[in-house]
């Protein structure tokens, strides 16, 4: 199975590796996956408390190149965006702009996932509720 | 190094290509001989007969047989199909019993379960961590009921070679035939099925420089005479135990592939088993790798390597337009199971997605394993730097205390 020019592209070049400071209260962090299924992301967030929109957005991943390049693409996506907006982020986007095959929307459902955790742990950490989201449908 | 040609190939336990020298002599059997070995009326038939014998005998002399024992077959899938099946069918009156083990080829462990639908008893023996099995623990399986022992001679992702002599002096004492896979081993190691004791052996062509389509099924007719109730039924080929037209220039190929490794296997091996030491103690000297499968009973080509923290299919993508070998992760799955011989040995999960398969060759070079060193090192160096699990080892962090989110 060959990768779409772009995966290769982020795999080679990966947009915002790296950790920020977890400790920090405009910072949320998510951790999803498993190393038993092949994939762990974390992808990290940082919030400008006045203006409510992601500064900075990192990311490490254990995984595939397809896992590594949704999580680039998600934090290239992450920043400049209000944390209202980065809710947004479906899926099913990422796996269009990636051109992602079948076998690798379960990375795609990640990085959602890993988006959504970041900003539950953002909320959480400022005293707001978390947000609710249904099952991601593939895992 | 720039002499070096681009992708190198080290996948050599998935196939291997012709040697030049095996294609030659095939090559006149696709065109003016194209005869039909069973036509026994002219001339085009005798000198495919002819070529038949010549090729029955080089293959039989490279594993210690007599001509007679050799079937050919269209490959070592169906060979370990006849071979299990076909005793299973034959010794139905004797017992209904076959040991097996939990690290065997698909075609082995898939042909056991359609047996054990059909009323078979099978007994998959766990492997050691090491990848061998346990002698008193086969010995302990065996009941009055068992007619075959099905274990293979080397292991096609871990290279480990079982103690097959030892196996069938158990086996004998018991009165079970002994049939092993012998796909990995044939030309790469020295194989002789008197001395090893083997029953039947299934091999390829493919896996020991000659063409795909064409193998072998080892039969033993003395002490004890075996027989395999066929599983293709038509014209009586093969003494009746594999109908079909003889495949006469892939079993030409395969019987120059034979004697050629019957000339150069010793020498081969010496060359390529230093190579891949040196290949393996390189890739050993990165921190947190693990070679996986005995060190010591093992073929000399194959080098099975967990790198802790990085993903098999990650780790791959980074060099895999230019080098080729294989991963025992399986991300392209859509159950995303790592390899089950890894996981049988022992690994866990983890380390099993993290495994990289090298396969060396016959034509590979040293200028090859220096360039396969350096991208690798590079790329797993790459990838942890990207790797959350990585930093959290790097930290002190146990992994496997956090509580993951299971997908």
């Amino acid at each position: 199975m060959a990768y779409s020019e772009k995966v290769i592209d982020h795999y080679q070049h990966p947009k915002n590796v790296g950790t920020l400071d977890k400790s920090k209260n405009n910072v949320g962090t998510g951790l999803v996956g498993a190393p038993e299924c092949g994939d762990v992301m974390r992808l990290q967030i940082e919030v400008d408390e006045a203006t409510g929109v992601i500064r900075d957005a990192k990311f490490k991943t254990f995984g595939c190149g397809s896992a590594i390049a949704s999580s680039s693409l998600a934090t290239e996506w992450l920043k400049g965006k209000s944390v209202e907006d980065a809710v947004k982020i479906d899926n099913m986007t990422i796996v269009e702009e990636l051109n992602l095959p079948p076998v690798k929307i379960h990375c795609s459902v990640l990085a959602e996932d890993a988006i959504k955790a970041a900003i539950n742990d953002y909320r959480k950490k400022n005293g707001l509720e978390e947000l609710q989201f249904e099952e991601s449908a593939i895992h | 190094m720039n002499m070096l040609k681009l992708p190198i190939y080290l996948d050599h336990n998935a196939t291997t290509p012709c040697d030049p020298r095996v294609v030659e002599a095939m090559v006149p059997y696709f065109t003016n001989a194209f005869g039909n070995a069973a036509s026994r009326n002219h001339p085009f038939g005798w000198q495919a007969e002819e070529a038949v014998d010549i090729a029955r005998e080089q293959v039989a002399k490279l594993i210690g047989a007599d001509p007679k024992e050799i079937i050919f077959t269209s490959g070592a899938t169906e060979g370990d199909n006849l071979a299990i099946k076909g005793v299973y069918e034959m010794y139905a009156s004797k017992g209904n019993h076959i040991i097996t083990c939990n690290i065997e080829h698909k075609a082995v462990l898939d042909t056991c379960r359609h047996l054990e639908k059909e009323g078979a008893e099978i007994t998959y023996l766990n492997v050691k961590p090491n990848g061998l099995i346990d002698l008193a623990q086969l010995e302990a399986a065996i009941k009055p009921s068992t007619i075959l022992i099905a274990i293979m001679y080397a292991n096609n992702e871990i290279g480990t070679v079982m103690p097959i002599p030892e196996i069938s002096a158990i086996a004998r004492t018991h009165g079970v035939l002994v049939f092993t896979d012998g796909v990995q081993a044939v030309g790469k190691i020295p194989v002789d099925v008197k001395n090893d004791g083997i029953d039947l052996m299934a091999f390829t062509a493919h896996k020991m420089y000659g063409p795909k389509g064409v193998g072998a099924l080892y039969v033993r007719r003395k002490n004890p005479r075996v027989k395999v109730t066929a599983q293709i039924d038509g014209g009586g080929h093969e003494r009746g135990m594999r109908s079909g037209t003889l495949n006469v220039p892939g079993i030409v190929g395969f019987g120059k592939a034979c004697e050629i490794c019957m000339q150069e296997m010793e020498a081969d091996a010496k060359r390529i088993g230093l190579l891949r030491d040196k290949l393996e103690n390189a890739l050993l000297k990165i921190e947190e790798s693990y070679l996986n499968g005995d060190k010591e009973s093992r073929l000399p080509h194959v080098s099975n390597i967990s790198f802790k923290y990085v993903e098999g299919e990650g780790l791959m993508m980074g060099f895999n337009k230019n080098i080729a070998l294989s991963s025992g992760s399986a991300c392209t799955s859509a159950s995303l199971e790592p390899s089950y011989v890894l996981k049988a040995l022992g690994l866990g999960d983890d380390l099993a997605h993290s495994s990289l398969r090298f396969g060396l060759g016959r034509f590979t070079t040293e200028e090859q394993i220096d360039y396969t060193i350096e991208q690798v090192t590079n790329t797993v160096n790459k990838l942890r730097e990207m790797s959350p699990l990585w930093e959290m080892f790097k930290e002190g962090i146990d992994i496997n205390t956090i509580e993951w989110a299971h997908h």
